[in-house]
């Protein structure tokens, strides 16, 4: 079948890309605005945003969220920062620069014009968000405070303590208030997306599940934006929210939107080691602690003092010996992959040898308990809350965990899907990181697609359509209807012996192994009968208890697992394909002599875009192939 | 350890609610409230029954989706945390726990240990913003904040609406809430040009959804999982009563060539 890749990049000088699209974009006259419909689901900075943006602009936005109110959704658990190429620091910072430090922090798999475009946003946004309110942190003289983070050489990260995503968020959710108080958008809170409606080949609406009182019912627009963010909780065992899920993206991919990437995902560094087997999600410690702590462990394996008994020239601060320029610094994937590789040389320490140290026992020497308590203070405490340590007499203990997802659905600059009028923001789609995120970039381009991107390029294709046209008596409003209710009736009757999380667990387990942090084509090649033997037996074995008519948690998961349990398939189908090593995808058949990631720019210079073709028959993959005029094609080295 | 967990059911809004007693045989001291109840409620689904439902999503206590009464403390004993964030190394071995979701009239209870918090959007709906459209800025240095008023408004913006405050208080009082947004954007610039109507409007608001008054009781402080001061809800008071004596609505008919 004919699948459209074309990215519809403007031509021109990179620079002046975006601007003469924004003035090539048809408009909608402002008495015509309130006469279109735009639905959003996922109120996180991306939706939130675009919610917001669209609502001011005259449109009638519904807005969905799974979540009890739209502050809650999974942005505001960002900690560190948000990038912008503000040069505040005088340290020779500029959207240039931003730009190339993320084409070259994602391995050079995202395209040139979209990240180009997203560091001359970041300006915008972070004004946006002052004007807003967000109390972002100052210096003495009033003006607005940066610290570093991974990937980068200069200082341009703004952070409200360790609660920036928190802060924005909220800032936006305020804005989304405000919208709704003026009758702009209608909010669906406790509603979750159970499917995509699409009528002549253009997305018209939704499916969705009130999770309340358990009604299936449609919501039709003019167009339709996904902003539901990541899949990372296929792994089971993530940093992402409990409820975070891929049921909508998975959905549109079903509906004949393109999946690009799947198999490209981000382990973070610094997460709080796993403590036992019910242990139910990973937190998050920010990269930001990498500013000030020092990574070590012993030299020695199998060491078992504690880490004050192990003298200075025992120890192995193994990412300043590795990378000497940028140190502790390092980009998130080689920080994960140097973590894992000390651990499996048997130098771990805690609990099962399978964590690092993160010491700021010099830091304190240095600028004082204070300092570091006022910079991290949130931190500590979490820290000290989930591991009962004091961080500030022990190093903390930390190790990799899944984070977050580069792949997701394919878009073109305007942030279109292939399904005509299905748009994708955030970490939705398949994104502006490449093969890997730089710290504090996720912020940046939920965003900039939300309050910057999405409202251009949506009003173009509403200036291009009559509004309105269908409603739901139509054919496919029905079945998809029909289709979403009997799912939940299936689900509800199988009434097997396991439950939904001990699947979960499994899928979890066969995807950290095999399609984790390193991957290699026997165990791929092992994970994919192992997910397709756990799907079927989930459809005949699982239990959820209740009804459908009520609220429901089991039956939620329940839901939310059964597009997982298909994602993953195509996420070791991808990863098994791309034959190479690239940002967090690591192939471990594909390394440099010391280990470094090897990639193949003569057969893998592309986007992996996959095709549904039915539950018989396997997915087709497409490639969009990229170049790169500005920012040349080297082998990334942070040495 | 060895608990004995005496846990609120409720089918839904409009079913009469009880306490069940369940006992918990093996709780290891490292799992966090929350991971204790997926144990009992794996081992409910396991026996056939239904299991507990509970609000929670990030797990990392910022969120604000969890939240319920442990033997009549929001979030149980220990300061300054969220009920996800909260371990079982707080509870020692034969100890008897009362869990009940939070009770006011605003909360309305949906099941279990889950309410209806809607109220509290409405209350930001009603002024707790600043009216910026998207595009409406000048550069984020243009105007320095003092940093210790910046400090102050981070302080307060903190809140991360999970109840606890309305919880804790006698007069199930959302006034500690509103307040924190009151102060957040009284605290800087940029909140200053509707300083006056959102005092009004969103303490309108608060009063609309039946949440009761402030009497200074304190205990929205004590056990606010994010140290949100009870000094913001002075703040709040001041604005509301200057607002009172000199802030009317707009009633100047629009108009223009």
């Amino acid at each position: 079948m004919a699948i459209n890749l074309d990215a519809k990049i403007p031509s021109g000088p990179i620079e002046q890309k975006w601007n003469k699209a924004k003035f090539e974009y048809k408009l909608v006259n402002p008495a015509n605005k309130r006469k279109y419909s735009v639905i959003v689901v996922g109120t996180g900075l991306a939706g939130g945003a675009a919610a917001a943006a669209l609502g001011e602009l005259g449109y009638n936005v519904k807005a969905f969220c799974f979540q009890d109110s739209p502050r809650r959704a999974h942005s505001i658990a960002a900690q560190g920062g948000i990038n912008a190429a503000k040069n505040y620091q005088n340290d020779g910072d500029s959207v240039y620069r931003l730009f190339y430090d993320t084409v070259k922090g994602g391995d050079f798999r995202a395209r040139e014009a979209n990240v180009y475009r997203l560091a001359e946003i970041s300006v915008n946004i972070i004004d946006q968000c002052v004007a807003q309110g967000v109390p972002f942190a100052r210096e003495y003289g009033g003006v607005l405070a940066n610290r570093s983070f991974g990937g980068a050489q200069v200082s341009r990260t703004f952070y409200a303590r360790g609660q920036t995503g928190q802060q924005l968020l909220l800032g936006c959710y305020q804005a989304l208030e405000r919208q709704i108080d003026e009758g702009r958008v209608q909010m669906y809170a406790r509603h979750e997306m159970l499917d995509v409606v699409v009528i002549d080949g253009r997305a018209r609406g939704i499916v969705t599940r009130n999770l309340v009182t358990g009604a299936i019912d449609v919501h039709l627009a003019d167009a339709v934006a996904l902003a539901t963010g990541g899949y990372g909780n296929v792994f089971y065992l993530s940093t992402n929210a409990k409820g975070s899920n891929a049921t909508a993206i998975w959905r549109a991919y079903k509906k004949g939107a393109a999946f690009a990437n799947p198999c490209f995902t981000q382990i973070h560094p610094t997460c709080i080691p796993v403590s036992g087997e019910y242990q139910s999600k990973l937190t998050l410690m920010s990269e930001s602690l990498r500013n000030d702590g020092r990574i070590w462990v012993p030299k020695k394996q199998g060491d078992t003092r504690a880490a004050a008994q192990i003298p200075e020239d025992e120890r192995d601060y193994y990412l300043e010996r590795m990378y000497p320029s940028f140190g502790n610094l390092s980009p998130r994937d080689i920080a994960s992959r140097a973590a894992k590789r000390v651990c499996d040389e048997g130098r771990g320490v805690g609990p099962g040898g399978l964590g690092v140290y993160l010491d700021f026992s010099d830091a304190i020497g240095r600028l004082g308990k204070k300092t570091i308590e006022e910079r991290y203070g949130n931190l500590f405490e979490i820290y000290e809350r989930i591991t009962g340590e004091d961080p500030y007499s022990v190093p903390m203990r930390i190790y990799p965990a899944v984070h977050y997802t580069m792949g997701g659905l394919w878009v073109d600059y305007n942030l279109e899907s292939t399904i005509p009028g299905l748009f994708v923001l955030g970490e939705a789609n398949f994104s502006d990181h490449g093969a890997n995120r730089l710290g504090a970039s996720a912020l940046m381009q939920g965003l900039a697609d939300g309050y910057f991107v999405a409202p251009y390029t949506i009003g173009n294709y509403l200036a291009g359509i009559k509004p309105g046209g269908v409603d739901e008596s139509h054919p496919e409003c029905k079945f998809a209807r029909e289709e979403a209710e009997n799912r939940v009736k299936t689900l509800l009757s199988i009434k097997g012996k396991k439950t939904v999380d001990e699947f979960h667990r499994a899928l979890g387990k066969i995807m950290w192994d095999k399609c984790g942090m390193g991957r290699n084509a026997a165990g791929l090649d092992e994970a994919l009968p192992l997910i397709q033997a756990l799907r079927e037996e989930f459809w005949q074995n699982v239990t959820v208890p209740g009804s459908g008519g009520e609220v429901n948690q089991s039956l939620e998961k329940a839901t939310r697992l059964a597009d997982f349990l298909e994602l993953g398939e195509l996420m070791v189908r991808d990863a098994r394909i791309r034959e190479e090593s690239c940002g967090g995808h690591f192939r471990e058949e594909y390394q440099t002599q010391d280990g470094e990631a090897l990639r193949d720019d003569d057969k893998f210079c592309h986007g992996a875009v996959w095709e549904y073709q039915g539950s018989e028959q396997a997915p087709v993959r497409h490639v969009e192939p990229l170049s790169f005029e500005h920012v040349h094609l080297t082998q990334r080295s942070y040495k | 350890m060895k608990l004995t967990l005496n846990i609120w059911r409720q089918k839904g809004p409009n079913h009469p609610g009880r306490m069940v007693k369940y006992e918990m045989p093996n709780v290891d001291e490292h799992m966090s409230f929350l991971e204790m109840l997926d144990v009992l409620n794996e081992d409910l689904i396991h026996k056939g029954e239904e299991p507990v439902t509970f609000e929670h999503d990030c797990r990392e206590g910022i969120c604000g989706c969890c939240g319920f009464m442990i033997n009549g403390l929001p979030h149980g004993p220990q300061r300054g945390t969220t009920v996800c964030q909260l371990h079982m190394r707080q509870f020692h071995d034969g100890e008897e726990l009362w869990i009940e979701p939070f009770r006011a009239k605003a909360f309305p209870v949906l099941k279990d240990l889950m309410v209806d918090r809607g109220s509290f959007d409405r209350i930001i709906a009603a002024g707790g913003y600043v009216s910026v459209n998207t595009g409406c800025f000048v550069d984020g240095n243009a105007i320095p904040i003092e940093k210790q008023n910046a400090e102050m408004a981070m302080d307060a913006a903190a809140c991360i609406g999970c109840g606890a405050c309305v919880a804790s208080c006698p007069n199930a009082s959302a006034s500690l809430f509103t307040a924190a947004k009151i102060a957040h954007l009284g605290l800087l610039p940029q909140g200053q040009a509707e300083r006056d109507r959102r005092a009004v409007r969103m303490v309108a608001q608060m009063m609309e959804e039946s949440f009761g008054y402030c009497t200074n009781t304190g205990e929205c402080e004590a056990l606010c999982p994010k140290g949100v001061k009870i000094e913001n809800i002075a703040r709040m008071n001041r604005d509301y009563l200057k607002a009172a004596i000199t802030y009317r609505e707009e009633s100047a008919p629009a108009g223009g060539s």
